[in-house]
């Protein structure tokens, strides 16, 4: 009897060690993922061609001409190119998703919200490259004959808004999602309360459950533009491949994750100035995600608290 | 039914209400007192708080809820005004304080703002009126940028009766508006309602009988019926209902055989 | 009386005015909030539309049975088909013990502490990472393995080891003598670094949707088990997983429906883009129907970047319905109504 006892509570020992192996396995994930992007990133850095005050204030990005030299490593245009697109998608985004959660959540019948919410979630499920397509295919024609044809701009067909608006088009449901949750935590007493006070419908959603709600929006807000920070193929395939400097987004540009593809399909053996160069632009990336991550999730927590 | 000499602010005429399947009060028919307290007693469950929530159409808000019958307002149908007039009319404290997180000041200003009170002297005016009126502006006066959750919980129901009077309604209906706050802030809850019948008409439903006994004119009393339908029992002048009561039911209940 | 009855009506006749524009600015708004929320769906009826009027045409058995080709009324997609099959079911295979393992352990044998709080947090992180990251990650750690089997390395130097003449230099050997152990080292671009590097990727959502599947599990259950002297492990395999399995596979499901749609973790850790073969071991080199796709959308010729790119996402896309029909429907079949 003893030895079997014996080995049950062993048996049962070496299950939940490897269980919690599997835990932890997640945390050795993070720390791969930044032994990888910085070591490999300070081989980069600590090369001659390159240097590092060039590298944050250069605005020019020329990794594949002859000449090599820190001239040519200005990280700056990748920069403006990935922030510009983000910014501009998510103030497009920004003001749909809230929309419809405001319809779905405070005006929508429950029928029709069973029928509304599952079609928004499938814009998330489509592929970045079929949004790719969707943007050569449909957005940039339209955009094209838009803003030249009316308004006699010149638009290059490769350029920033068309990926700024599918990729709008893609972070809908995650704006909508996350700010129908705060809509919904608002307490009913709060809007009981208002009504009794004689307030409409309308007014009872924009004085007080929105901005009971605004924290929750904001963190919406902050992780739809890390999203779009993070994208890489509707980008790569509708924005181009020109770093450059601008805030037209009329232009084509070049964003981080398109550059890391870009140099990726080049077959740049692992040790060249190349091969390396994704890895610096990688753990910029990284970095600027992580941080608008950790400050969304702040956020809704003393959100949380304070309604829950 | 007798209410005295006084005038009748709100008339019911046989009203039934039902959610969706479910009946939850009927044949209801009583006139309400002005300028009196009318406090509504009875076993949980047994249409209080609904019947109150008909009077300003709050009910309205959960959409499968049925009705039948009259309430007037001066004679008037509620049902022919525009719920919002309604309800600047006939304001509402809950039984669990619901400050806005908004600071003190536009707690109470919401009212007046949504219905049109744009400048801020008359507004500062209303917000000092209020707070005096639910005796709460000695307390807040010299803060009144501070958030309504920062105070505590009788002074948030305080709030919230000032909140309610900013709009300068005629009727004050109350939902066991002390339930949720301890003995001390309950008496300074009750002494105030006391004042404010001077100028208002107030409908209090409470399951504190005790309270219903000593700070109320007029009493309601509801019971359940088999069906858990809510029926009135009986109404009369409190003191009589409470030493003297009609029905057998009202005789047991206040004498706490059941509820 | 009759005062009191025209003070009423003239109080609501005073709000009447202002009452009705606010009630116009409230419709107005309204008719904003439904614009918003339509215009979302109309661009996804757009899309659909879109791409399937360039692709439907071009639908054909080709697309199926050929390799790539520069004739495009012969091209297709098949390599990109079959690797994209293979590398699903690996990530399946691969993220199912691991991804339920650790949810296992944060669910029924975690306690609330700091280490606790940490590998939470850290795993809502993971989630949130762009998954080019997850390409990189790969990339070094599977594919290139950091560089310890290249001629000139550390590792090689002490034990000697005996790599290939190349810069790559590479380890090959059969595990044990035994020929289909045969192994290779670093995992370079073959199938197994990439369905290696998507069980990364897809392994926090993994977590995340198990251990919901594995919370929902009324906990009387668990003590009716412990009461009946079951052990931790007996209670966890044949009472909790039991109930938590169509929760967690649908889990699963919907996470590799939206792996296959990925494109740029597996050209980061180095999947090709023109594979004229199916792959016939974890070691070969391989494409994915994404890749593939993107590659159409670059190439020069109408044919291919309008109607072949298009007839390959209605395949992506047919596959992807179908992933999400079977989570629905294993979800509705196997899920009990307490």
């Amino acid at each position: 009897m003893k030895k079997a006892r014996r080995t049950r509570i062993l048996s049962e020992k070496l299950i939940s060690s490897i269980l919690f192996a599997c835990g932890i396995f997640s945390v050795l994930i993070t720390i791969g993922i930044i032994i990888s992007l910085f070591s490999e990133a300070i081989q980069f850095f600590i090369r001659p061609e390159v240097s590092l005050v060039k590298f944050f204030t250069g605005t020019t990005w020329r990794p594949l001409s002859s000449k090599v030299s820190p001239d040519n490593f200005g990280v700056l245009p990748l920069i403006t190119g990935t922030v510009m697109i983000a910014v501009i998608s998510a103030s497009i985004a920004v003001p749909l998703g809230l929309g419809s959660a405001i319809f779905l959540s405070e005006f929508a019948s429950d029928n029709l919200r069973s029928v509304l919410k599952p079609l928004i979630e499938i814009l998330a499920g489509i592929p970045s490259v079929v949004y790719g397509y969707f943007a050569i295919s449909f957005i940039t024609p339209l955009i094209q004959t838009f803003f030249e044809t009316r308004l006699g701009l010149d638009v290059s067909f490769f350029n920033a808004l068309s990926a700024s608006i599918v990729l709008a088009i893609m972070i809908i449901p995650t704006v909508a999602s996350i700010s129908e949750d705060a809509i919904r935590s608002v307490p009913q007493t709060l809007r009981a309360g208002a009504y009794s006070l004689g307030a409409t419908r309308f007014e009872v959603v924009l004085k007080v459950v929105l901005p009971a709600a605004l924290s929750g929006i904001l963190a919406a807000f902050i992780l739809a533009i890390s999203r779009a920070i993070g994208e890489t193929m509707a980008v790569t395939i509708a924005a181009g491949a020109t770093p450059r400097v601008t805030f037209n987004p009329l232009e084509s540009v070049q964003t981080m994750t398109a550059f890391i593809v870009q140099v990726s399909f080049g077959d740049a053996p692992a040790g060249t100035i190349n091969g390396q160069s994704i890895f610096a632009v990688g753990a910029i990336l990284f970095i600027m995600t992580f941080i608008m991550n950790i400050i969304s999730d702040l956020i809704m927590n003393r959100f949380r608290e304070v309604y829950e | 039914m007798e209410q005295n000499n006084f005038r009748t602010k709100i008339g019911v005429q046989n009203f039934n209400l039902h959610y969706g399947e479910f009946q939850a009060l009927r044949d209801v028919n009583i006139s309400i007192p002005e300028n009196q307290i009318t406090s509504i007693i009875g076993p949980s469950g047994c249409g209080k708080s609904t019947f109150l929530r008909s009077f300003n159409r709050m009910n309205e808000l959960i959409p499968t809820v049925k009705t039948k019958g009259e309430i007037t307002l001066d004679k008037i149908n509620i049902n022919e005004l525009d719920p919002v007039e309604l309800r600047k009319i006939v304001g509402m404290v809950f039984q669990r304080p619901n400050p806005f997180p908004k600071s003190i000041f536009d707690n109470i200003a919401f009212g007046p703002r949504i219905h049109g009170v744009k400048n801020k002297e008359v507004l500062s005016g209303i917000v000092e009126k209020s707070l005096r009126q639910a005796a709460l502006w000695d307390e807040v006066k010299d803060n009144l940028n501070k958030s309504g959750l920062a105070l505590s919980g009788g002074q948030q129901q305080r709030l919230c009766i000032a909140r309610a009077l900013a709009v300068e309604p005629e009727v004050i209906l109350m939902d066991e508006p002390a339930s949720a706050l301890d003995p001390v802030a309950t008496l300074k809850i009750e002494d105030l309602i006391q004042q404010l019948k001077e100028k208002y008409t107030i409908v209090i439903v409470t399951h504190n009988m005790q309270q219903a006994a000593r700070a109320s004119d007029f009493t309601l009393f509801f019971n359940m019926a088999e069906d858990r339908a809510g029926y009135l029992v009986e109404s009369g002048n409190t003191v009589k209902i409470f030493t003297n009561p009609k029905k057998e039911l009202t005789e047991q209940y206040i004498s706490g055989r059941f509820g | 009386m009759i005062a009191k009855e025209m003070e009423i009506k003239t109080k609501a006749t005073e709000m009447r005015s202002n009452l009705v524009r606010r009630k116009r600015i409230g419709n107005f708004f309204l008719i904003l909030l439904i614009i918003a929320t339509l215009i979302g769906l109309l661009m996804l009826l757009i899309l659909i539309i879109d791409i399937a009027i360039k692709g439907a045409d071009w639908i054909s058995p080709q697309l199926f049975t050929n390799y790539h080709s520069r004739k495009p009324e012969k091209a297709g997609m098949k390599s990109a088909i079959v690797g994209s099959v293979i590398v699903m079911g690996l990530t399946g295979l691969f993220s199912f013990p691991i991804g339920v393992g650790a949810a296992l352990y944060l669910e029924e044998y975690s306690k609330k502490n700091a280490l606790t709080r940490f590998i939470n947090i850290n795993i809502n992180n993971l989630a949130g990472v762009p998954s080019i990251v997850y390409g990189m990650l790969g990339l070094v750690v599977f594919g290139r393995m950091f560089g310890v089997f290249s001629a000139d390395s550390w590792l090689v130097s002490t034990f000697n080891l005996p790599v290939g003449e190349t810069a790559l230099g590479g380890l090959e050997f059969d595990l044990f003598g035994l020929s289909f152990l045969h192994l290779k080292f670093p995992f370079g671009r073959s199938l197994l670094a990439g369905a290696l590097t998507m069980t990364l990727l897809i392994l926090p959502v993994v977590i995340i949707s198990s251990r919901e599947a594995i919370r929902a599990v009324p906990n009387s259950i668990r003590l009716a088990s412990y009461g009946l002297g079951a052990t931790k492990w007996q209670t966890i395999s044949r009472q909790v997983l039991p109930i938590a399995m169509p929760g967690i596979l649908t889990g699963i499901i919907l996470a590799l429906s939206r792996a296959i749609g990925e494109t740029a973790p597996l050209i980061i850790m180095g999947a090709f883009t023109y594979v004229p073969f199916l792959p016939e071991s974890v070691w070969d080199q391989f494409t994915v129907m994404p890749i593939q796709i993107y590659n159409w959308i670059t190439l020069p010729q109408e044919d291919y970047r309008i109607h072949l790119a298009a007839a390959g996402i209605l395949v992506l896309l047919a596959v992807l319905l179908s992933f999400n029909a079977i989570a629905v429907f294993l979800r509705k079949k196997l899920e009990i109504k307490w």
